[in-house]
């Protein structure tokens, strides 16, 4: 309860922000999604009300950027990087274990909201690939049997949610 | 504190210990025997006083580090002098008394320490804290990544412990570019490089190298496990036949620190330009120095820049591309985050020869580390007054913003970035007219890529005609790489324009891992082509390059070996393109969405004859009719894998057979009856129990189970699992 009020006072403050400095429509987009780490339905008709921002200019760039999802995100958020260098180096190999493994494609979230995948086109560490990030944190020269120890070690330590 | 050009030298000035110290260049060096015990035999002592009289006269071309003792006991106390024009002299049974005399006499040439260090702060005693050695650590992402911040804590913990904190400093740099060999350390002024570090290694670095002066061998690098280790950082082959100009400073400072860049003669260019050329005469510089933009056009900057200063309007703006989207490319990334005030310096140079005030970096979102070390610098910029009204007291003023992508490769598009900026979709448009003329809000706007950013600075230093003096006739200067895929040496380079293929992935790359044979190199991303061997000598220049059928692009090179299915990779390239796609017009819309259809279908086992052609036919449409740079490079990676590798597409189509056994439904894993010894790894460890057979006996893999992971192939230990 106190967590939603705490981001219902946020979401206030990116509104504040935008008043007053009117910049890019996307980096506004960002800062929403910094509060929620998705883009909720309730959010963005307040945001377009009170900004007189049409809703629909705020879905075709919630829609276009990959970066944004209109779907809460699972507990933890695994990347994996499959730029070319990466994809060269066995990426997709990384993929189908992960999507073998949570019973997910890539995009989706597990049923029990611990685990959202996603493929992202390059992270820019390619001397280290394959690579994946989870909440974040990079992992460097993966490989089927490393990702299947890394998961093991996320799903025995389930994350606290206040 | 507002800059002024006095402040800026003084700062300049007061940097110049730090950086003879991490160049090593100094004048005068001094190399103190450990002794083989360093607690008794007063070697310590002689390297505090020396590092002492350093802090105390000022002086800054001065060096002292320790040597490992050889085993004779002589040695205690002993230092060897090394004047710059002299010969060597060496001075044993030192004690505080003697080692005043000898630097007096040999350092400062006769001048007492209190004399000279009037002369050196002006007057007023000011000694600052001088370190005898600087570990250079990488805090770059890869570094980072590999816990380069953990071993920043283990590193300051070891050398407290060893009562170094005086003499050792630890500072963190960006992006050295060999990043599967990190973490990376360097020390400083010895340039001695270590690699691969753990916190394990650290008490083992401090005692050893850092106090008793012998370095680690086991921790420098090998080319292969049975060369001698090589310790310097310029005689390892990936670093030797670079050439440094956007890269320079990597490694070498701390980017959070704007000091350390003013003390490289940083902004020294800006102060040039803007006090003493007008505008044009800085566009002259730039069109002579032949550069071209490094994003991937190679359109001369210098004109581009012209056309933007002649537009008509009096609100012009500068952008800077760091919206990086090309998979495998992590050049603007590794700038950014090493050295950010040189791209602020270039747009600070480029604004004031085109006439902007205003200028956005459009930033990759999917960079955080360069994002906050932008972040940072602008800040910085701003504390001093170099960004913002009137600079540095001229009629100058510019400011800059951050804006942040959010994952549209489309948006590395000048058109596309610019709408992005606007708030509008993110959709390109025709040109003309260019941005030049017609950009943000319409106004004229010039727009360059990162590395073109950074390299300004070091033209206007040194000149016009010292940068073209590097590279070819047609293509000036360096250009930065990122040598990725299947290569050794896996890293990032800046080389001279020019040079060849073969010596930056066999010299530099250090060649294919694993005994593999080379196949392919691919440039220039999803728009750009590869190159097959017999093209590997072909020079990187950007005629070269468009001749071959390839483009230079934004500089990632992709390494490919044998094991790579050049029909594969097209069709991984165009799931890419189409999956960017803004879906603005249809030749790339519906274009590349087919293309790719025949591209899996053959990948699968379902090409049919005239394929080839057909795809061939779309390719050119494609090119001709598609709006933007996107859908018209799109089928790049198509038709060169056609034209270079036109019989591994025949072997899909007709044979049904994939040479690179990667097209999984091309292939079938078995188990080698001779050599399996039912180990029952494979068995364990099958995701889809397609694996039969009891322990110690053969194990078979039932194929309509079998998903071909390849699991089965990586866990077995005795290489008795094959595919094709």
């Amino acid at each position: 309860m106190n967590e939603t009020l705490e981001k219902t006072e946020q979401i206030e403050q990116v509104i504040e922000k935008f008043r007053n400095v009117r910049g890019s429509i996307t980096g506004l987009l960002q800062d929403i999604a910094g509060v929620y780490r998705y883009l909720p339905e309730e959010v963005l008709e307040q945001v377009s009300e009170e900004l007189d921002l049409p809703l629909a200019k705020l879905y075709t760039l919630a829609t276009f950027y990959k970066s944004f999802r209109l779907e809460p995100i699972g507990d933890h958020h695994v990347c994996v990087c499959i730029g070319t260098a990466c994809h060269v180096n066995g990426a997709q190999k990384i993929v189908d274990v992960l999507e073998r493994e949570l019973h997910v494609n890539a995009g989706e979230t597990t049923e029990d909201g611990q685990f959202t995948v996603e493929t992202v086109n390059c992270l820019g560490a390619c001397a280290m690939g394959p690579l994946i990030t989870v909440d974040g944190e990079y992992h460097g020269k993966m490989d089927q049997n490393r990702m299947k120890k890394l998961l093991k070690k996320y799903q025995s330590t389930k994350r606290e949610t206040v | 504190m507002k800059m002024t050009i006095e402040k800026l030298d003084n700062i300049r000035q007061q940097m110049k210990h730090v950086w003879n110290l991490r160049e090593g260049k100094a004048r005068a060096r001094i190399t103190v025997k450990m002794g083989p015990d360093v607690a008794e035999t007063g070697s310590r002592d002689v390297v505090r006083a020396f590092l002492s009289l350093i802090r105390d006269s000022g002086v800054d071309d001065v060096v002292v580090t320790a040597s490992g003792c050889n085993g004779e006991c002589k040695d205690a106390s002993t230092a060897v002098v090394e004047i710059e024009g002299k010969s060597p002299t060496t001075y044993r049974d030192l004690d505080e008394g003697k080692v005043r005399k000898i630097f007096e006499k040999e350092v400062l040439n006769g001048k007492s320490v209190p004399e000279y260090a009037a002369a050196s702060y002006g007057g007023v005693s000011e000694a600052e804290p001088r370190y005898r050695m600087n570990l250079m650590l990488c805090a770059g992402t890869g570094c980072v990544s590999n816990n380069s911040l953990q071993l920043k804590e283990v590193l300051n913990r070891e050398i407290d412990r060893q009562g170094l904190g005086d003499e050792v400093q630890v500072v963190l740099t960006g992006c050295n570019g060999f990043c599967a060999h990190g973490p990376i350390l360097v020390v400083q002024p010895e340039g001695i490089f270590y690699q691969l570090l753990e916190e394990k290694d650290i008490p083992r670095l401090v005692e050893d190298h850092f106090l008793r002066g012998i370095p680690v061998h086991d921790y420098m690098f090998k080319s292969t496990e049975k060369e001698l280790p090589i310790p310097l950082m310029n005689n390892i082959s990936f670093f030797k036949k670079q050439r440094l100009v956007a890269l320079a400073n990597r490694g070498l400072l701390d980017p959070e620190n704007v000091d350390e860049y003013i003390g490289r003669d940083g902004y020294r260019a800006l102060v040039r330009t803007i006090t003493s050329m007008s505008p044009e005469e800085v566009i002259e510089v730039v069109k002579s120095s032949g550069l071209r933009g490094r994003g991937g056009g190679g359109f001369p900057t210098g004109m581009k820049w012209e056309v933007c200063r002649n537009s008509s309007g009096q609100d012009k703006y500068i952008i800077c591309n760091a919206d990086e989207g090309d998979p495998g490319a992590f050049m603007d990334r590794s700038i950014v985050e090493s050295d950010p005030h040189s791209v602020l310096e270039g747009m600070l140079i480029g604004a004031y020869a085109i006439g902007a005030s205003n200028g956005f970096v459009y930033i990759r979102d999917e960079y955080p580390l360069a994002l906050n070390r932008l972040s940072i610098a602008i800040e910085k910029a701003e504390e001093y007054g170099l960004l913002g009204k009137n600079i540095l007291g001229t009629e100058f003023s510019f400011n800059v913003q951050i804006n942040r992508g959010a994952g549209a490769f489309v948006c590395g598009e000048e058109t596309s970035l610019i709408h992005s900026l606007e708030g509008e979709n993110p959709e390109p448009r025709t040109k003309p007219p260019f941005p030049a003329t017609s950009g943000y809000m319409g106004k004229p706007t010039n727009i360059n890529n990162v590395e073109t950013w950074a390299t300004v600075p070091h033209i206007l230093k040194n000149g016009a005609e010292w940068f073209a003096n590097i590279g070819t006739e047609k293509s000036k200067g360096t250009k930065v790489f990122s040598v990725v895929g299947k290569v050794k040496n896996t890293g990032l380079v800046e080389v001279p324009m020019g040079i060849t293929m073969r010596e930056v992935v066999f010299n530099i790359g250090g060649g294919i891992p694993n005994d593999k044979q080379f196949k392919a190199v691919q440039i220039g991303g999803p728009s750009g082509g590869c190159l097959p061997e017999h093209l590997i000598d072909t020079p990187i220049d950007y005629e070269s390059l468009t001749n071959a059928g390839a483009i230079m692009g934004s500089g990632g090179l992709i390494v490919m070996d044998e094991d790579t299915c050049m029909v594969e990779v097209a069709r991984y390239f165009l799931s890419f393109t189409q999956d960017e796609s803004c879906g603005k017009c249809p030749p790339c819309r519906e274009g590349t969405r087919h293309m790719y259809n025949i591209l899996a279908e053959i990948t699968e086992g379902r090409g049919t004859e005239g394929d080839i052609e057909l795809l061939e036919e779309m390719a050119l449409l494609v090119k001709a009719t598609a709006i933007c740079g996107l859908g018209k490079t799109a089928p790049n990676p198509v038709l060169t894998t056609i034209r270079y590798f036109r019989e591994e597409y025949e072997a899909h189509i007709k044979d049904k057979r994939c040479p690179a056994r990667v097209c999984k439904p091309l292939i079938t894993y078995n188990i080698i009856e001779d050599t399996c010894t039912g180990c029952h790894l494979c068995f364990k460890n099958c995701p889809t129990d397609a694996i039969v057979g009891e322990v110690k006996e053969l194990h078979t893999i039932l194929q309509e189970k079998c998903i071909k992971c390849g699991m089965c192939f990586d866990v077995c230990r005795f290489d008795a699992v094959r595919y094709g």
